[in-house]
């Protein structure tokens, strides 16, 4: 079955992330939560991945793992051939910096910057980004480009979000609920905005989501639930944003 | 990282009124390091430069007469540089309207040149002119004290004789610079002044021509100086000399040197106190402060910034506020060091100020209040750094709370949910707890220090002065007189009660150690108005054989009681004599022996004399005493004690006023600093938590309750932490700052606690109000929307 993903992933059988038996334990003092229980996964250059899953089903943190955010607690995750399981903190930072642009369910912008300028705190450090400006045209905010966050609304500050994450031209953009905090119309809009920077850019794009409505404008749809896979599914046609509703 | 830069100036723009009580606490600290440090140096310098100046001597000797001709021998001495004989006579001074009376040392300054040492700088006027009889150059403090200007006229008894003198000039010497006379501690420019006359008029007057009876002279580079005194000894013993002394022993330096010396120490003790409570401070909320902002650290590590420059972008930003406080410290420092050192002046007699901030006190200052800063921002970065981004994002976990003791042990139903709030919140974070309350403590305690040593010294003066000296004047003989000379004091009219004294100046042995003052004898029998007392304030008994003395003294010479204390007597037939120490006193003033008056006489070979009385009278006969006392002469000199209190505080009042409120002013500081630090810092860490409440339908004003309540809980309980911050820290000042002056006793008035209360309690008060304004305003839906 991984084979025939590959095919189907444009001919090319190298993943960009490759997966296997990554599990993942939080120790909370008093408890301990298994969050993964032996996750495989593949990747494959310029496909939009969405992982569906109700909340606490784990996606959360395998995304975090892939991205470099967190660590596994057993098992291996390779990207492009490399081992990001045994990486020091300085590789995945410099990981991180060269390869992973983030979108995150609160925007996580910093208050006190601009628009522009919380795109320049990533350009500032990126090998070859666009402009800020160019990436806030990207999302179509160039006109808010010195609007601080407490000025935007919710889905202006995920377009920022998502022009910072995009303007040092990753390879791969993860995407954490970027529109579970967003009304279905600026939802809408922010998801457009994704898809065209995978389809324009060709940056492979996971994103995660627990409205399966959303799993309709990806390539493959990744079911996770309890911490393991539980199904991977093709969309022989992919939906545009605009045809979705929730 | 230009963008870095920018969020660096925008965040600390958004917490400008934070960063500027961080900043003030640190002024606080770094000023009073500077004004301690800096005034010391300026006044060590301004000694120096004084005495190299105007050629301060190196040793000196009084002695009863000799003639010109063994000033050659002392020349003759190897080691001795030059040499310089004088005539110096105590006389009684008479100020037109001042009806007290007053001591004066009148010097001779040669009839021609410059004095080859102790030269005089003139403030006004001019020199005695060669030849004229009758002008006097006056030390400053005395003419200030009486408004005295050139021209004006003075009377004097000098050797029995009444002089009028004019006064032609106004000067300062090297030799006293710190003007007191012979037994007072303190000085008191009304009632002691110096004078310098042509050597030919004093000598007439005196009965010197041809001789001297004091004599000063300088080393030559690598002499040995013991030597040169024994030398000088030697030679000047034939002629009543009182033995040669070194600087070490001269008065004024030594005053000084004892004075620098305490001040040398409060420059240690305060400084470290309050820039250790700055920088603590400083550790302190920079940590909170970067833990608040771990969410943003995290998103900085998301997109690969690494650890360092995250670090360096902290760093940078807390650096700013030290730097903002360290310059404006400095400022302050050198502004109020400069005016502290000015008041010095005013009481140590030097001729100009060489205000000294050396750049090196600088850069410390800076050093340990950016090495505090960084170590606590450092910390808490590296906590934040620490955790994987994932982790640092996400909201801090629920606290681990617990039923707290107080309600376990049945005060539940007493608590009310707001306050069960506030006491779990302080037993959940117990060292956090425990280190705000260190800080208000520590605040609270440097409150007190200041009033505390105005305590001491004003419960010091109350005994010296109310118990143990009840005499209302003291006599003071030209030369020990018999017991005739006491009935003849007594039988003046309106004195009522008198009592003999003799005190002879003396240099006490005990192994390799010895130590320069001088033995009372008072009746044994014990005096009604002057008494020796113990540290319990009782009176002690003077023993019928052998020596008591300031347990000071005895621990400086190293002995106990039974040990046996070589005396050597500078006086008379200058005999040395084993005595048993009888036992010990402790007093707060001076270094002092004391022995029975007929056993001290029996030791010196003399019969019954005595060299002095007190007297007691009442008010309104004073004035008749003092104008009979005036004319007798054989009086030296008389001492009225009510004055010595009233000069004490006008001088030394003055001097510890300003310097306990410019201490108090920035403890002020430092406690409004750290307690508003804390509430806000509490604000922030909490108001996530608090709108909550708000949303449930808690009210503005229960909310508040539940902050600042916790606030209010830490502020008093940290009050007595305080108090007990300041005992320690009294005790330590006490020991170190023990001296030949005086000793402080470890007294804190009950107004010294309730006013570092009060101040902490006010602090805290307005950082609550602060605060409660922010509690208003907050937005209760962007805190909840965000996040969880």
């Amino acid at each position: 079955m991984r084979n025939a993903d590959a095919d189907r992933a444009g001919g090319s059988t190298e993943a960009v992330f490759r997966a296997r038996g990554v599990t993942k334990v939080y120790d909370m003092g008093e408890v301990r939560v298994h969050a993964l229980r032996g996750v495989d996964l593949d990747l494959y250059p310029g496909e939009l991945v969405v992982l569906l899953g109700p909340s606490g089903s784990g996606k959360s943190t395998l995304l975090n793992i892939l991205g470099g955010l967190d660590t596994a607690t057993g098992g291996t995750v390779e990207y492009r051939g490399k081992e990001l399981t045994r990486a020091t903190d300085r590789e995945l930072t410099e990981y991180r910096r060269r390869h992973v642009g983030f979108v995150f369910q609160f925007y996580n912008l910093i208050p006190s910057l601009t628009s522009l300028e919380n795109v320049s705190v990533v350009t500032d450090i990126a090998a070859e980004p666009m402009r800020p400006e160019e990436a806030l045209a990207l999302v179509g905010l160039a006109d808010r480009r010195n609007h601080f966050p407490a000025q935007l609304s919710g889905g202006e500050q995920q377009r920022v979000a998502i022009a910072r994450a995009v303007a040092k031209r990753p390879s791969v953009l993860l995407c954490d609920e970027p529109t579970g905090a967003l009304d279905a119309a600026t939802g809408i809009v922010v998801l457009e905005v994704l898809e065209r920077i995978n389809r324009e850019l060709g940056t492979t794009t996971a994103l995660i989501t627990h409205n399966a409505d959303i799993a309709g404008m990806a390539d493959r749809v990744v079911r996770v639930g309890s911490g393991v896979i539980q199904s991977v599914e093709r969309n022989e046609r992919k939906k545009s944003p605009r045809e979705m509703r929730w | 990282m230009k963008t870095l830069r920018t969020k660096l100036f925008r965040d600390l723009w958004g917490m400008k009124g934070q960063a500027l009580a961080i900043a003030m606490v640190i002024v606080s600290g770094v000023a009073t390091y500077v004004i301690s440090v800096s005034t010391l140096d300026s006044l060590r310098e301004t000694r120096a430069a004084f005495y190299r100046d105007y050629r301060f001597a190196e040793l000196f000797v009084s002695l009863k007469r000799a003639p010109e001709s063994v000033a050659e021998s002392a020349r003759a001495i190897p080691g001795v540089d030059r040499v310089e004989t004088r005539v110096a006579a105590w006389a009684n001074l008479d100020v037109p309207g001042f009806p007290e009376p007053i001591r004066g040392l009148v010097v001779s300054v040669p009839d021609a040149g410059e004095p080859a040492m102790n030269a005089l700088h003139l403030r006004a006027g001019r020199n005695v002119a060669p030849g004229r009889d009758d002008e006097v150059v006056a030390s400053e403090a005395f003419a200030q004290a009486h408004r005295l200007r050139p021209g004006d006229r003075i009377g004097a008894v000098i050797h029995g004789k009444r002089k009028a003198l004019r006064l032609v000039g106004i000067g300062l010497s090297p030799e006293h610079v710190y003007e007191v006379g012979p037994g007072a501690v303190f000085p008191d420019p009304k009632r002691y002044g110096v004078l310098w006359m042509g050597r030919k008029a004093l000598a007439a007057g005196y009965g010197m021509e041809g001789a001297f009876n004091d004599l000063c002279a300088t080393l030559a580079p690598g002499a040995s100086r013991q030597d040169a005194i024994d030398r000088l000894d030697a030679l000047l013993s034939p002629y009543g000399g009182l033995g040669a002394y070194a600087r070490d022993d001269q008065v004024s330096h030594r005053y000084l040197t004892e004075e620098f010396r305490q001040l040398g120490t409060l420059a240690e003790i305060f400084p470290v106190i309050f820039l250790g409570v700055a920088a603590f401070l400083l550790n302190v909320v920079v940590g909170r402060l970067v833990s608040l902002q771990r969410d943003q650290v995290g998103i900085l590590k998301a997109f690969g910034y690494p650890n360092a420059a995250i670090g360096m972008h902290y760093v940078k930003l807390i650096v700013l506020i030290v730097l903002v406080g360290v310059a404006g410290g400095i400022g302050v420092g050198a502004w109020l060091g400069r005016g502290m050192t000015r008041m010095y002046m005013a009481f140590y007699r030097f001729p100009y100020l060489h205000y000294e901030l050396r750049a090196s006190v600088a850069a410390t200052a800076a050093l340990v209040s950016v090495a505090s800063a960084v170590v606590g921002a450092l910390q808490a970065v590296r906590k934040a750094a620490r955790m994987t981004p994932a982790e640092a994002m996400r909201p801090e976990p629920p606290g681990r709370f617990r039923v707290t003791l107080v309600e376990r042990l049945g005060l539940r139903r007493i608590l009310s949910q707001p306050a069960r709030m506030i006491a779990r919140n302080v037993a959940r974070r117990p060292v956090k707890s425990a280190l705000s309350m260190l800080g208000i403590g520590f605040a609270c305690a440097i409150l007190m220090l200041g009033n505390v040593q105005e305590d001491a010294v004003g419960f010091m003066v109350d005994t010296q002065f109310r118990l143990a000296q009840r005499e209302d004047m003291t006599v003071v003989f030209v030369e020990p007189a018999s017991a005739r000379a006491l009935s003849e004091l007594r039988s003046l009219p309106g004195v009522r009660h008198g009592e003999p004294y003799r005190t002879v100046p003396a240099r006490l042995r005990f192994g390799h150690r010895s130590y320069r003052t001088a033995v009372q004898g008072f009746p044994r029998d014990g005096g009604v108005l002057h008494r020796v007392l113990d540290t319990r304030l009782q009176p002690v008994a003077m023993p019928r054989e052998g020596i008591l003395m300031t347990d000071y003294l005895a621990e400086r010479l190293g002995l106990r009681t039974g040990d046996r204390v070589t005396v050597e007597f500078l006086e008379g037939s200058r005999p040395i004599r084993d005595v048993p120490v009888a036992g010990l006193v402790g007093e707060y003033f001076g270094v002092n022996a004391y022995m029975d008056l007929y056993a001290l006489n029996r030791l010196l070979g003399e019969g019954n004399a005595i060299s002095g009385a007190f007297l007691s009278a009442d008010r309104e006969d004073r004035q008749g005493v003092y104008d009979a006392l005036k004319e007798m002469p054989g009086v030296a000199g008389t001492v009225v004690r009510e004055d010595a209190i009233r000069s004490f505080y006008d001088s030394m009042g003055g001097t510890l006023l300003l310097f306990t409120f410019v201490i108090t002013l920035l403890a002020g500081s430092v406690a409004f600093g750290v307690v508003y630090n804390s509430a806000r810092i509490a604000l922030s860490e909490r108001s996530r938590e608090l709108a909550s409440l708000r949303v449930l339908g808690f009210t503005r004003g229960e909310i508040s309750y539940i902050l600042l309540g916790e606030l209010g809980v830490l502020t008093l309980a940290a009050i007595p932490l305080g108090f007990l911050i300041a005992q320690g820290i009294t005790a330590y000042i006490a020991e170190r700052m023990k001296s030949d002056l005086y000793r402080v006793p470890m007294v804190m008035e009950w107004s010294s606690y309730g006013f570092a209360a009060a101040v902490v309690i006010v602090a805290a008060l307005l950082s609550g109000l602060l605060v409660r304004r922010r509690l208003d305003r907050l937005d209760l839906v962007a805190v909840l929307k965000t996040k969880e």
